[in-house]
C-alpha cells in the first residue's frame, strides 16, 4: 500500500465534529502540493479553504460537494502516479471499515483546562511539543480561545501554543478589574509567569492585539515576537455600533447583522456562531465584564487607547495583518505603525484569522 | 462543553440558585422522600429523580417533604414568596392544578395587582406535561395555555436541558409566579450545558432553524420534532424557520410576526389540545397582524380534543409526529403563492 495517503476531514476547533464539504478546488488526476488550497469546507462555526496535508497526485475523490462527515472522514486519497486502481480501491474499503467517528464525549485530543494563576481564573487551551519558541493566542473583545480553532493546531506543529480566555470571556473568571488594557494584559502576564513562558511569540487579535502591546512593553523578558492581527489602539477609531450591538442584542436575529460586521462575506456567519456569543453572554457575570471592558477601551466610536508610540519603543520584531475589508478597526491604522511589517490581506475583513486562516498562519509563522 | 441530561440541568439550576440566594427554598410532594421515616433517607428525589440529593445537601429547613395536599402547600408557597422566600414548588403533574388551582390563579396572579405593586410573589411551580408516558389521561396532559391565560403568571416551557437550567434559573430571579413545564419525554435528553450559571431572558423566543418557505412555531418537546420535520423537508428542499417561544407568557409575538412577514405561510405545533390551545392563540396573533403577508392559510398541528389515551398505539397516534407537521408543511406549501393563484 506504499505511496497511498488519504485526506481527511480537519478538526477545526474543539467542538467540531462534522464538516460540509462545499466545494472541491481540484479534480481527479490533479496534482497537490502540500499547503495547496484544495477545497472549501464548512464548520458549525465558519466557512473555510482547506489545504491539502500532502503532496501527490488526486487519484479518487471520496467526498461529494454537499456531504456532511464527522471529522477523519475519508475526503480524497493521494497515490503516485501508476497506482493500481485495484489498490486503491482496497486502501478506501480498508478505511471505512476501520472508520470510527468521534463521539461528542469522546476523549479526542486535547482539551481547555481552567486554572488558577495567582490573582485569575484562567481557561486555556495547550498544544504542541515542550520545546520551540511558545506562542501565546491573546482573543479580541467579546471573543474567547475558540477564536482560533482554524489557527492553534496548525501554529502547535512544532512548537507550543497556548491560547487563554481573557478576563470577563469565555470559560475564564468575569471579574475583569477596571476593565482596561493593563487589566487584561496583568491575567496574561501571571498566566505566562505561571506556565513558564518566557521569550514567547504574543499574537492578538483586536482588542487582544493591544493586549499583547502592553504585555511587551511592561514585561519585555516575556516577549520575543509579536503579531497584531487587526489590533485596537492604532488608530481612533472603531465601530462603536458593533461594540453597542454585541452588547445590547439578546435575541439572535439581531445579533447576526452586529456579528456579520465581523466578515467581508456575510455568509461566513454561522447559526452556532450567533448562538455560541449569546450563550456566552448569558453566563452570569459575562455581560457586566463585557460592558466594564467597553467603557474602558472605547466610547462611541472611539478608541480610548493610543499604543503608536509604545510600538516604537518595542525592540521586539513586530508584525502585522490586517483584511482589508475590516469594518470594525479600519486597516487604514496600520499606516502609523512604525517599524513593523504589515501584511494587508485584500478582501478580509476583522475576523481575518479566521476568514483566511492559512495566510494568517503563515505571517504568524513567517 | 458537558453533556448534561434534562434532569441533571434542572436539578443544577436548583442547587446554584440555592447556594447563590438562601432565601430559595423547595417544596413538593416526595422531592427528597423517605422523610419522618424510619427506612431510607432521600429515597425518591421526585418521581423521576430530579431533586435527589437537594435534602442532604441544604437539609430539612430548605428541601420540604410536604403532605399530600396540593391546596395547601402551594398555597403555602405563595404565602412564603409574598413573605420574602423564594419557593419553588413541585406539583408533580400539572394534571394535578385542578386541586390548588385558587391558590394559584386567584392568590399568586393576583398579589401583585391588587396590593398596588407593593407586593411581588418570587414562587415557581415546576410541573410535569405530556404525552407519550403511558401513563393515561389524568398525568399526561398539557394544560400550559390555561395558564398562559392567565395575567399575573409567567409560564415557560424549556425544550431541551441548556434552555431548562437557564430559564429555571431566571424562573427561579424572577419577581412574578412562574409556571414551569417540564415534559416527561425529555428527562434523559442531553445537550450541551455549560457549568457556570446562566440565565435565559423571558419573552425572547428562539429561532433553531432559519428557512425560506414555512415559519413553524412549536412548544416544548415538540420544537425538537419540528425541527426534525424540518430537517428533513428541507432535503426535499423545502426550508422552514422554526420558533421556539419558550415562554408563552411573556409571549415573542415580534418574533413570530417577523419571521412569518418573511416566510410568508405558518405551521403551529402544540401538543395541547386544540380549542383555546397556543396553536390557535398564534393562528389569531397571525391572522390579525400580519395577514397580509401570508400566502397561504394557516396550518395547526395539535393532539386531538380527546383525552390522552390509555392504549400505546392510539397514545402515539395522539401526539402531533414528525410526519403530520411535514404534511402540514407540505399543505401549506401547497396553495402556492398569491400571485400563482390569482
Amino acid at each position: 500500500m506504499s505511496g497511498i495517503e488519504a485526506i481527511t476531514m480537519p478538526k477545526w476547533g474543539l467542538a467540531m465534529l462534522e464538516g460540509t464539504v462545499t466545494g472541491w478546488d481540484v479534480a481527479e488526476g490533479d496534482e497537490v502540493s502540500a499547503g495547496q488550497e484544495i477545497m472549501e469546507i464548512e464548520t458549525s462555526k465558519i466557512a473555510n479553504v482547506y489545504e491539502s496535508p500532502v503532496s501527490g497526485v488526486i487519484n479518487r475523490i471520496v467526498a461529494t460537494e454537499g456531504e456532511t462527515l464527522p471529522v477523519g472522514a475519508l475526503l480524497a486519497v493521494v497515490a503516485g502516479a501508476g497506482t493500481e486502481s485495484s489498490a486503491v480501491d482496497a486502501y478506501i474499503a480498508d478505511f471505512q471499515e476501520n472508520f470510527v467517528p468521534p463521539e461528542p464525549d469522546g476523549d479526542d485530543g486535547p482539551a481547555a483546562q481552567t486554572i488558577e494563576v495567582p490573582g485569575f481564573t484562567i481557561r486555556r487551551l495547550a498544544m504542541g511539543p515542550g520545546t520551540g519558541t511558545p506562542i501565546v493566542l491573546i482573543h479580541g473583545f467579546g471573543a474567547d480561545l475558540e477564536s482560533w480553532a482554524f489557527n492553534q493546531a496548525d501554529l502547535a506543529a512544532e512548537r507550543p501554543v497556548h491560547a487563554i480566555d481573557l478576563p470577563g470571556h469565555g470559560g475564564s473568571g468575569k471579574d475583569v478589574g477596571d476593565g482596561s488594557v493593563s487589566a487584561l494584559s496583568a491575567a496574561v502576564v501571571a498566566y505566562m509567569r505561571h506556565e513558564g513562558l518566557p521569550d514567547a511569540h504574543l499574537v492578538g487579535h483586536s482588542l487582544g492585539g493591544a493586549v499583547a502591546v502592553e504585555v511587551a512593553r511592561g514585561e519585555p523578558d516575556l516577549v520575543s515576537a509579536l503579531t497584531l492581527v487587526a489590533p485596537a489602539g492604532f488608530g481612533p477609531d472603531i465601530a462603536g455600533d458593533f461594540i453597542d450591538g454585541f452588547i445590547s442584542q439578546s435575541r439572535a436575529r439581531r445579533l447576526r447583522g452586529v456579528l456579520e460586521m465581523l466578515v467581508s462575506d456575510p455568509g461566513l456567519v454561522t447559526t452556532d456562531m450567533v448562538e455560541g456569543v449569546l450563550r456566552f453572554k448569558r453566563l452570569d457575570g459575562a455581560l457586566d465584564a463585557l460592558k466594564a471592558v467597553a467603557a474602558a477601551n472605547f466610547e462611541g466610536n472611539a478608541q480610548r487607547n493610543d499604543l503608536r508610540d509604545h510600538l516604537s519603543g518595542l525592540s521586539q520584531p513586530v508584525r502585522v495583518v490586517w483584511g482589508s475589508e475590516d469594518r470594525v478597526l479600519s486597516a487604514s491604522h496600520a499606516d502609523g505603525m512604525e517599524g513593523a511589517r504589515i501584511t494587508l490581506l485584500e478582501g478580509a475583513g476583522h475576523i481575518v484569522h479566521m476568514e483566511r486562516a492559512a495566510e494568517v498562519n503563515r505571517t504568524i509563522l513567517g | 462543553m458537558p453533556m448534561k441530561s434534562y434532569r441533571e440541568a434542572i436539578n443544577e439550576a436548583l442547587v446554584q440558585e440555592m447556594e447563590r440566594d438562601e432565601r430559595v427554598i423547595l417544596m413538593g410532594e416526595d422531592i427528597s422522600g423517605g422523610t419522618g421515616g424510619n427506612g431510607d433517607q432521600d429515597a425518591w428525589g421526585g418521581p423521576l429523580g430530579v431533586t435527589k440529593g437537594l435534602r442532604p445537601k441544604f437539609g430539612p429547613d430548605r428541601v420540604l417533604d410536604t403532605h399530600l395536599a396540593e391546596i395547601s402547600f402551594v398555597g403555602a408557597a405563595a404565602g412564603a414568596a409574598a413573605t420574602g422566600l423564594r419557593p419553588v414548588v413541585e406539583l408533580m403533574f400539572v394534571d394535578f392544578m385542578g386541586v390548588c388551582f385558587d391558590q394559584i390563579f386567584n392568590q399568586a396572579a393576583k398579589f401583585r395587582y391588587m396590593f398596588g405593586g407593593k407586593a411581588v410573589t418570587p414562587m415557581v411551580v415546576r410541573m410535569m406535561y405530556g404525552a407519550g408516558f403511558r401513563a393515561a389521561s389524568q398525568h399526561s396532559q398539557c394544560l400550559y395555555p390555561m395558564f398562559t391565560h392567565i395575567p399575573g403568571l409567567k409560564v415557560a416551557l424549556p425544550s431541551n436541558a441548556y434552555e431548562a437550567k437557564g430559564l429555571l434559573t431566571q424562573a427561579i430571579r424572577d419577581d412574578d409566579p412562574v409556571m414551569f413545564f417540564e415534559h416527561k419525554m425529555l428527562y434523559d435528553e442531553t445537550a450541551e450545558v455549560p457549568d457556570e450559571p446562566y440565565a435565559i431572558p423571558f419573552g425572547e423566543a428562539n429561532v433553531t432553524r432559519e428557512g425560506d418557505d414555512v415559519t413553524v412555531v412549536a412548544f416544548g418537546r415538540m420544537v425538537n420534532i419540528a425541527g426534525q420535520a424540518a430537517d428533513s423537508l428541507a432535503k426535499a428542499g423545502i426550508t422552514c424557520t422554526v420558533v421556539d417561544p419558550r415562554t408563552t407568557s411573556p409571549l415573542d409575538t415580534e418574533t413570530i410576526l417577523e419571521t412569518v412577514e418573511e416566510t410568508g405561510r405558518l405551521v403551529v405545533v402544540d401538543e395541547a389540545h386544540p380549542r383555546c390551545s397556543m396553536a390557535s392563540d398564534i393562528a389569531g396573533l397571525v391572522a390579525e397582524n400580519a395577514f397580509g403577508a401570508l400566502k397561504a392559510p394557516i396550518r395547526l398541528v395539535t393532539a386531538p380534543h380527546a383525552p390522552v389515551p390509555f392504549s400505546p398505539a392510539l397514545e402515539d397516534a395522539y401526539i402531533p409526529s414528525v410526519g403530520k407537521i411535514e404534511d402540514a408543511v407540505r399543505d401549506a406549501m401547497g396553495h402556492g403563492s398569491r400571485e400563482a393563484a390569482e
